[in-house]
């Protein structure tokens, strides 16, 4: 047998705070690893593209990449006033892809804890009933819950808040199936299977699974907005 | 019988619970076949239209897994944040 089963939060390091316990968690350190690596590359880029030239190296090639492939996408799906949106769309596309991924970086992903979905989601939805009220009006958009007849006004209320609770379940299912399937074989099957055929499992359950579901989190975050600023 | 505990009893109830759970993974299953089965299809008639097939497939796919999700999460709040063991 190998060692233990191995894939809950942990945690670290305790803090009392208003009178309460609160951990410094897996997740806590997952998250900041990837923040800082996500700022590291940040200034990078940003150095680079500062002295951006006709002829562009490795960096300028991959960053003009990144930007122009999101840019085409969010421009598809968001209409007129999509380039409002490509900050947000961009930000939380590269933050969950280096989030989901970090399983193979030997780090718990972070988004395989509910409270980071959850978030993710809950800003999602802040801008969904920001631009709801703003494009539609108050009066508008209380009389676009009444549609198509004034009984469904209840549903309509509950499908609202629906939207970000089915958001973060779908990351977080995802995820943290990818890394229950990943504790499960690293610690019930014998140590010597564990060694290079958990590669396939990696390129399946963190990198496929990943880079589907974020493609998903950010088209869905678009579809959303995109139904609200439309009408 | 009788050396059953109570606690023992819930843990394996909730054991059966969680694997009933995730039998609602057979809906998304096929419900997933179907739309990358029509997705194949309309690739083959059409490949020019690749790249929306495709994007529009792994949107449909991706909200019809998520009731097969909501099975797995119970699952496992089932296995390792067990709600009924406190109720005793």
């Amino acid at each position: 047998m190998g060692n233990e089963v191995d894939f809950m939060i942990k945690g670290y390091y305790k803090l009392t705070l208003f009178g309460n316990e609160v951990y410094v968690t897996t997740t806590h350190v997952c998250t900041l690893i990837v923040v800082l690596l996500l700022l590291v590359v940040g200034s990078i880029v940003n150095r680079k593209m500062k002295k951006a030239k006709d002829i562009p190296d490795t960096v300028q090639n991959v960053a003009e990449m990144y930007v122009e492939m999101l840019d085409n996408i969010v421009a598809e799906n968001m209409g007129k006033t999509w380039l409002k949106y490509a900050n947000y769309i961009l930000t939380i596309f590269l933050f969950i892809l280096i989030c989901n991924i970090s399983g193979v970086l030997g780090l718990r992903p972070p988004t395989a804890d509910y409270g980071l979905t959850l978030t993710l989601a809950l800003i999602t939805f802040v801008v969904i009933q920001f631009n709801a009220f703003k494009h539609m009006g108050v009066l508008g958009y209380a009389k676009s819950l009444t549609q198509p007849i004034p009984i469904l006004f209840p549903i309509n209320i509950i499908s609202e808040f629906a939207t970000p609770l089915s958001l973060s379940l779908r990351l977080f299912g995802n995820i943290m199936s990818g890394t229950v399937m990943m504790g499960l074989y690293y610690g019930l099957l014998p140590k010597l299977i564990t060694i290079g055929i958990p590669v396939f499992l990696h390129v399946y359950l963190d990198l496929f699974a990943g880079a589907i579901q974020t493609y998903v989190f950010c088209m869905l975050s678009m579809v959303f907005i995109q139904d609200k600023i439309s009408e | 019988m009788n050396q059953i505990t109570n606690e023992g009893f819930i843990l394996a109830m909730s054991a059966i619970g969680a694997g009933l759970a995730v039998i609602s993974g057979i809906g998304p299953g096929i419900g997933q076949g179907i739309a990358a089965g029509y997705g194949a299809s309309a690739v083959g008639r059409n490949p020019g239209a690749r790249g929306e097939v495709v994007s529009t497939m792994l949107l449909g796919q991706a909200v019809a897994e998520t009731t097969g999700l909501y099975g797995l999460v119970i699952a496992l709040i089932l296995l390792f944040a067990n709600p009924l063991i406190g109720k005793l």
